[in-house]
């Protein structure tokens, strides 16, 4: 089979163009989402009849908590094809997603922590949710000290690469072992978002949040990944063409 | 035997060896010669494909060798310029584990490979102890000893005085004689008084 | 030349690495010890920070004796590769003709015989110092056992990936310990319920399961890392 079709499409400078071009694409619907779901969120939807209030925040924690795994995945799929096919701008994505993915993990931190607060009058509890969050928050840290700790891209490329696919492995494993040492141990569960019987204008505007906070990941990640390319491929020369024209 | 076509290798964002082509036949030794960071030691890794090369194919017995690496690899040997020796290890021992791994040994023939490089006098002594020619010496017993076909040395006279330099000479004649390949990155001439002889300069260097 | 010489099979190259690595270790039996000191040394701390009475270390004893062994073998962990990095004897493992995999794999084994397992037989003897009953020393001993062997497993992977790192050492703990996790968990609490006296067959089919998985995937993981680290 004849892949030269699929490494012209990859070629950095047509990926910097086409991200470019996409960006507006994900970043004003995402914006538009947004409002949307705060609004139906924090005005239309009703008090939670136990929670009050305080159950609003779920509209950031959840899609938060959910892109932080979601976007691990995406990194290491990225990773596997840069790996398998030698592919740059597949590194590139995958290095890119890194940064983005922690602070997400770290939003749903915090946002979680909040909630806490007022329903158990502390900020940290051992939940199964926020331990297994915190640990994937060091697995970003590990592979960002990764390709931080290494020099020369290429290699650093490649190893953090096999790190991402091992712990892609792990995660299942990770809130396995994690969700079982929470039942021995019957720690207090504040998280309980998936409850079926949600009415539906609660579960409407979290729907919405969700899409919306998903297409600004990739907006953000395309913005990214346009600053990536720039950074590696700096001493290429269609770049001074590019920037020249 | 071993054919480059068209090799092309960075190391981080310099551009080391640029579309380079070579063919080597059975019995000959190519002798690559440049200055200091044109890419010598990058062009022997390269070829024993512990670097990537961005663009370019190696064929061995008219096969790629990507393809099959571990049949190119068993008959492949590689002396980088520091010799890959254990110092808490006798010389001997190291020469056991190391070609161990891809000739079934006895005592015997160490013990030939040992005298053939006039090492048998400090080859039960910890490589610790040795000067760099002995240990030079000890890593081209086992060189000899694997019997591979193709030989890539990385300055094979570094640390050698006159005598040493004239065992490798020997060595490297004997090679060429049984139908072997040899990839020599130098400085100084190898003294080859008989067998095949190409030379490859790279250029550049920054 | 040498061609006559028939090849070596795998069996045979795998129980040459094994065999260098228990020979060079014990050329140096004082490196082998450090581990194990640091070990006595963290566990023993605890009584210091903590309390004296042995009824209140027995309830934390579990804990105590994990992590200790835990951070005992990512120091150990981190000279897995470097030596034969350095001196060039993973180069010639990955042009052997041989399976990186495989000499990789005797490495880790190797690596288990002369920390994990050593550590494992002398955890006993610490947990005595906190309390713990007699009846519960072979649980503690099996439960180690098996959770170092899958550490070295795992751990092979991050030695592999720091070998061309600044700071290597730091970064291997980083890399390793959030991947360690389900082995912490898993062997603690087979460790506590040994204590309690209670079956503790539930975490170690745990352990068990994971050790498996290491088995089947961390040795084609770290040969993968290491090759990137040869470059």
């Amino acid at each position: 089979m004849d892949w030269t079709w699929f490494h012209r499409l990859a070629s950095p400078p047509h990926v910097y163009r086409i991200a470019g071009t996409l960006t507006p694409w994900f970043a004003w619907p995402a914006g538009l989402l947004i409002v949307a779901a705060l609004y139906g969120g924090l005005v239309l939807a009703p008090p939670d009849y136990q929670q009050g209030d305080g159950f609003r925040i779920i509209y950031v924690h959840a899609p938060t908590a959910w892109l932080s795994v979601m976007i691990y995945t995406t990194m290491a799929v990225a990773a596997a094809i840069g790996l398998i096919w030698r592919m740059k701008v597949a590194h590139a994505a995958a290095a890119s997603c890194a940064g983005i993915g922690a602070w997400f993990t770290a939003a749903s931190l915090v946002t979680g922590m909040l909630w806490g607060k007022p329903m158990w009058g502390t900020y940290w509890v051992w939940d199964p949710r926020l331990t297994a969050q915190l640990i994937l928050l060091f697995l970003y840290l590990g592979y960002m000290g990764l390709r931080a700790g290494i020099e020369d891209t290429a290699r650093a490329d490649r190893a953090s690469a096999v790190l991402a696919i091992v712990g892609v492995v792990n995660v299942p494993i990770i809130r396995f072992s994690v969700d079982w040492w929470n039942s021995i141990h019957q720690a207090p569960s504040v998280m309980k978002m998936d409850r079926p019987s949600m009415p539906a204008d609660m579960l409407v505007p979290l729907l919405l949040m969700l899409l919306g906070f998903t297409l600004y990941f990739f907006a953000v990640l395309l913005v990214r990944l346009r600053a990536e390319i720039l950074r590696r491929e700096r001493s290429a020369s269609w770049l001074r063409e590019a920037l020249s024209a | 035997m071993l054919a480059v076509e068209n090799l092309h290798v960075f190391r981080g964002d310099r551009h080391v060896l640029r579309a380079l082509s070579f063919e080597l036949a059975a019995g000959c030794c190519l002798r690559v010669t440049g200055v200091n960071g044109a890419g010598k030691t990058t062009l022997l890794r390269a070829l024993c494909g512990l670097v990537e090369a961005e663009e370019g194919v190696l064929r061995w017995r008219g096969v790629e060798t990507s393809r099959s690496a571990p049949g190119y690899h068993a008959e492949l040997a590689y002396l980088g310029h520091d010799a890959p020796l254990k110092a808490d290890l006798s010389g001997r021992e190291n020469i056991r584990y190391a070609v161990g791994l891809r000739r079934v040994l006895d005592r015997e023939a160490v013990s030939r490979a040992l005298e053939r490089v006039g090492a048998t006098a400090f080859a039960e002594r910890p490589v610790r102890s040795l000067s760099a020619g002995q240990r030079r010496r000890i890593a081209f017993a086992a060189l000899w000893l694997c019997g591979a076909t193709l030989w890539l040395l990385d300055e094979p006279n570094t640390n050698l005085d006159t005598q040493g330099q004239e065992l490798v000479a020997g060595l490297i004649e004997e090679q060429l004689r049984a139908g072997g390949l040899v990839v020599a990155a130098v400085h100084q001439d190898l003294h080859l008084t008989a067998g095949r002889r190409m030379d490859l300069v790279i250029p550049g260097g920054r | 030349m040498n061609r006559s010489l028939p090849p070596s099979s795998w069996p045979v190259a795998g129980r040459l690495v094994l065999e260098r690595d228990l020979r060079l270790a014990f050329r140096r039996p004082g490196q082998l010890l450090q581990p194990l000191a640091f070990f006595a040394v963290i566990t023993l701390l605890f009584p210091l920070a903590l309390t004296p009475e042995l009824e209140r270390l027995r309830e934390v004893a579990p804990g105590v004796l994990w992590i200790s062994a835990l951070l005992s073998s990512l120091l150990a962990l981190d000279f897995l590769f470097r030596d034969d990095a350095q001196d060039g004897t993973l180069e010639q493992f990955a042009l052997s003709g041989q399976s990186l995999t495989l000499l990789l794999f005797a490495k880790t084994v190797a690596h288990w015989l002369l920390t994990g397992l050593p550590l494992a037989v002398m955890a006993p003897l610490l947990g005595v110092a906190l309390g713990v009953p007699l009846q519960a020393l072979p649980g503690i001993l099996a439960a180690l056992a098996l959770g170092t062997a899958t550490l070295s497993l795992v751990g092979a992977i991050g030695a592999g990936l720091t070998l061309g790192a600044r700071r290597g050492g730091v970064l291997l703990s980083l890399l390793t310990l959030p991947l360690a996790v389900p082995i912490l968990i898993f062997g603690a609490r087979a460790t506590e319920l040994a204590i309690k006296g209670a079956g503790y067959a539930g975490p170690m089919y745990l352990l068990a399961a994971l050790a498996v998985l290491g088995l089947t995937l961390a040795p084609l993981a770290a040969a993968a890392a290491v090759r990137i680290g040869l470059e």
